[in-house]
């Protein structure tokens, strides 16, 4: 019933198979590869406008290694960033994807900046293995989660940093508007998320302010050569 | 009345220590205990001792009925799993949520093992254990302890529905561990041994968790080496700490007071039948609980963790007989 | 005995089920069964990679030498999980999400391999689809019934929609992954009595259990 353990044989099936099976493959990534690339940019593009609602024209950047500015494909960036403009073509505020180390694994979140008194105007949570009725609670509570309404990130005096760092203080203690309430039975959640936060806010804030002018309008980029 | 011939195995000289004689005296060791976490936590903490024994002592009855077996309430060691069970719990927390832990913690800590004698772990902290993982939000809401109206009203959670949501009241107040875990600030040393802070129902008076150990070693009944093992592990440690890193690190004399360390090392991990049997056993498992609840207080993502130091050690413990085991005299080494 | 390609079907489903009584593939029905969805998902990811590899296994086995049927099967199972992995990607990217790594881990379910060796490469295709139709049915509705009890006591919800009174205290333990183990002895417990009981009343049920 079975063939016969020849070399010639088993070399035969196990090239046959797979050949056929990397056929098989091929031919299902073919298929779902368009329809998965365009899930994965209407997730984050659902994601981007949950915080910045305001926008209707999203122009995708990164920063280059020499903190400029710059046009760039969010499938290829590990943390995505986007500029948010109106029908009109005016800058209604940035969305930035940022992340950092949780209490079980890298929590994700993006975060919505406003130009206008340079502040954090919302945050969502993309991605995060937090306990769950503890460490989620950075995604729930509402005590938490307003925090990130209006969070003051304004720029230093030399304009290379944050003139205060965000700081996460224990629940109830928050007396400046760059402070962040914690959750008290989820700190260590609570504590990630603000150093993500301010990690993020540091390296983006001091370029976007720098660059705000140029960044104002959608159309003047296009017109430039 | 039967008459059949009983076969004993050694020894065969009867102390007289019993195991009713010794579980009444845990129970007379305890009740001082159980007096002052009334006095402190008012009529909420009577409700959830009380609700913490029957739900011990219904479930170990209702599992001997279904398995046929003969009652094993008279010795009292169920009271006794009952009374620390509910020591061990926060103040406010919804009597429902008591009962539940409580019939969890006889019926698949100690029954499903094979009843008295044979709990690998000890039922109180397992019952504990899965109320931490099950309902972790209520079991991290400590209350105030000495509010003025303890003795004439009840926090709004403790009699919510069955399964239902437990609202908390606004106020909260911060443990002696996770005040210094979360917001970095200390308790006086006073308050703490005498137990003026909040905490569990009755793991707050150190002092009356000492003397009612003192007394049980005192009367021969409860082996001494543990809690001395763990109490000298974590002091020990603590010690090294602070003079590695000084300011990092709490001091001994906080680490010994705060939390439920003293109750745990006296009372929980003193079980008889889920610790070790031969001395030399008993000091190395002391050590063990004592180096767990130091690694989980200081570098844990939990202010306290002597639950788990001691339910981990629980299960090494039968390892810790094997390999320590006394030579049977006349053998060879 | 019955019919025998009924019998093919209903072993898996019921005397033989992979999870409830030969205790194969514990490890997606205990890590991805905190909710029904996921369950579900698993379930079918699962019961398709059976049914095509048992499929293409029955009808190449005159062909594969002895010495080189393992790696074979592997080849062709990995092959099914990766389409199944990329159609999951298409479909929602939510649930590949919450699913996380275990979809690419249904090569290593040793059920999958273990009915190839057993089953698939020594019957005839007909038969090796039956007996993967059952043995995917009944680890479908194994992990469904564990993800939903743990659904309904940890979030309160059934496939995504509220079941329980609103102000229900959620069992955080059921979502956690020791929450698994205790609704998987639950079940164990609840399934070994029934068939037990029913081997000794001697129903049909019981026909030739344990093989």
């Amino acid at each position: 019933m079975t063939a016969a353990s020849t070399p010639l044989a088993m070399f035969r099936t196990v090239v046959g198979v797979g050949m056929l099976c990397a056929l098989l493959i091929v031919g299902v990534y073919e298929a779902t590869a368009l329809r998965i690339a365009d899930n994965e940019a209407r997730a984050l593009e659902s994601a981007v406008l949950e915080v910045l609602p305001q926008a209707k024209q999203l122009r995708s950047i990164a920063l280059s290694a020499g903190r400029q500015i710059v046009d760039a494909e969010p499938a290829d960036q590990p943390l995505p960033a986007f500029l948010g403009y109106d029908d009109q073509g005016d800058l209604v505020g940035a969305a930035i994807t940022a992340a950092g180390m949780g209490y079980q694994d890298t929590i994700e979140v993006i975060y919505a900046y406003s130009f206008e008194g340079s502040k954090i105007v919302g945050m969502r949570v993309l991605q995060s293995l937090e306990t769950p009725g503890l460490g989620t609670r950075i995604e729930t509570d509402p005590d938490f989660t307003a925090n990130f309404d209006a969070l003051d990130v304004a720029v230093n005096a030399a304009g290379s940093g944050l003139r205060n760092p965000l700081t996460t203080v224990p629940q109830g203690t928050k007396t400046e508007a760059w402070q962040i309430d914690a959750i008290t039975g989820a700190t260590v959640s609570s504590e990630a998320v603000g150093d993500l936060l301010n990690q993020s806010a540091q390296l983006w804030v001091p370029v976007l302010v720098r660059d705000a002018i140029q960044l104002m309008r959608l159309a003047d980029r296009e017109e430039q050569p | 009345m039967r008459k059949t011939l009983e076969i004993a195995s050694s020894p065969h000289v009867a102390s007289g220590a019993s195991v009713e004689l010794i579980m009444r005296n845990v129970v007379y060791a305890l009740l001082p205990v159980v007096a002052f976490a009334v006095f402190a936590f008012g009529l909420a903490a009577l409700l959830v001792i009380l609700t913490a024994t029957l739900a011990c002592v219904g479930t170990e009855h209702a599992c001997n009925r279904l398995a046929g077996r003969e009652s094993t309430l008279g010795d009292g060691s169920v009271v006794i799993t009952g009374l620390l069970y509910g020591l061990v719990l926060p103040p406010a927390l919804p009597l429902w949520m008591v009962a539940v832990g409580g019939i969890f913690g006889v019926g698949v800590g100690k029954f499903l093992f094979g009843g008295l004698g044979a709990n690998a772990f000890n039922p109180a902290l397992v019952g504990r254990a899965f109320l931490q993982a099950a309902f972790p939000g209520a079991m991290t809401y400590w209350s105030p302890a000495f509010t003025p109206g303890r003795f004439s009203e009840l926090p709004g959670s403790i009699l919510t529905l069955p399964f239902a949501e437990p609202a908390f009241d606004a106020v909260t107040a911060a443990t002696p561990l996770s005040a210094l875990k979360f917001r970095d600030t200390g308790t006086e040393m006073a308050d703490l041994a005498l137990g003026l802070t909040s905490g569990s129902v009755g793991e707050t008076c150190a002092v009356l968790i000492l003397a009612g150990g003192v007394y049980l070693v005192a009367r021969n009944m409860m082996n001494w080496r543990i809690p001395v093992a763990i109490l000298a592990t974590v002091a020990l440690m603590s010690l090294v700490a602070g003079a590695v890193a000084p300011g990092a690190y709490p001091d001994p004399a906080f680490m010994l007071f705060s939390g439920g360390l003293m109750l745990g090392a006296v009372y929980m991990a003193t079980d008889p039948v889920a610790s070790p049997i031969t001395n030399a056993g008993c000091w190395l498992y002391g050590l063990l609980i004592g180096a767990l609840v130091v690694v989980i207080r200081f570098w844990g993502g939990m202010p306290e963790g002597v639950m788990y130091a001691i339910l981990l050690a629980n299960a090494v413990s039968p390892h810790i007989d094997n390999v320590i085991q006394p030579r049977v005299y006349g053998t060879a080494r | 005995m019955s019919n025998p390609s009924t019998d093919d079907f209903v072993r898996g489903l019921w005397r033989q089920n992979p999870v409830f009584v030969q205790l194969l593939g514990l490890c997606p029905a205990l890590a991805v069964s905190n909710s029904a969805i996921n369950s579900l998902t698993m379930g079918l990811a699962t019961s398709f990679v059976l049914l095509a590899s048992g499929l293409v296994i029955s009808s190449i086995r005159s062909w594969v030498p002895a010495d080189v049927r393992i790696v074979t099967y592997i080849c062709i199972i990995a092959s099914f999980v990766t389409c199944v992995d990329f159609t999951i990607k298409a479909i929602s990217l939510e649930l590949h999400k919450s699913l996380g790594a275990f979809i690419s881990l249904i090569v290593v379910n040793c059920l999958i391999l273990g009915r190839a060796e057993s089953f698939a490469s020594r019957n005839t295709p007909v038969r090796a689809v039956l007996d993967a139709l059952g043995m995917g049915a009944g680890f479908t509705v194994s992990l469904l019934l564990i993800g939903s009890v743990r659904e309904i006591l940890g979030s309160g919800t059934l496939f995504g929609m509220a079941v329980l009174p609103a102000g229900f205290q959620t069992w955080t333990v059921m979502i956690l992954p020791s929450g698994g183990f205790f609704v998987l002895a639950l079940w164990l417990l609840i399934i070994n009595r029934w068939q037990q009981a029913a081997e000794r009343t001697g129903s049909p049920a019981a026909e030739g259990a344990g093989k």
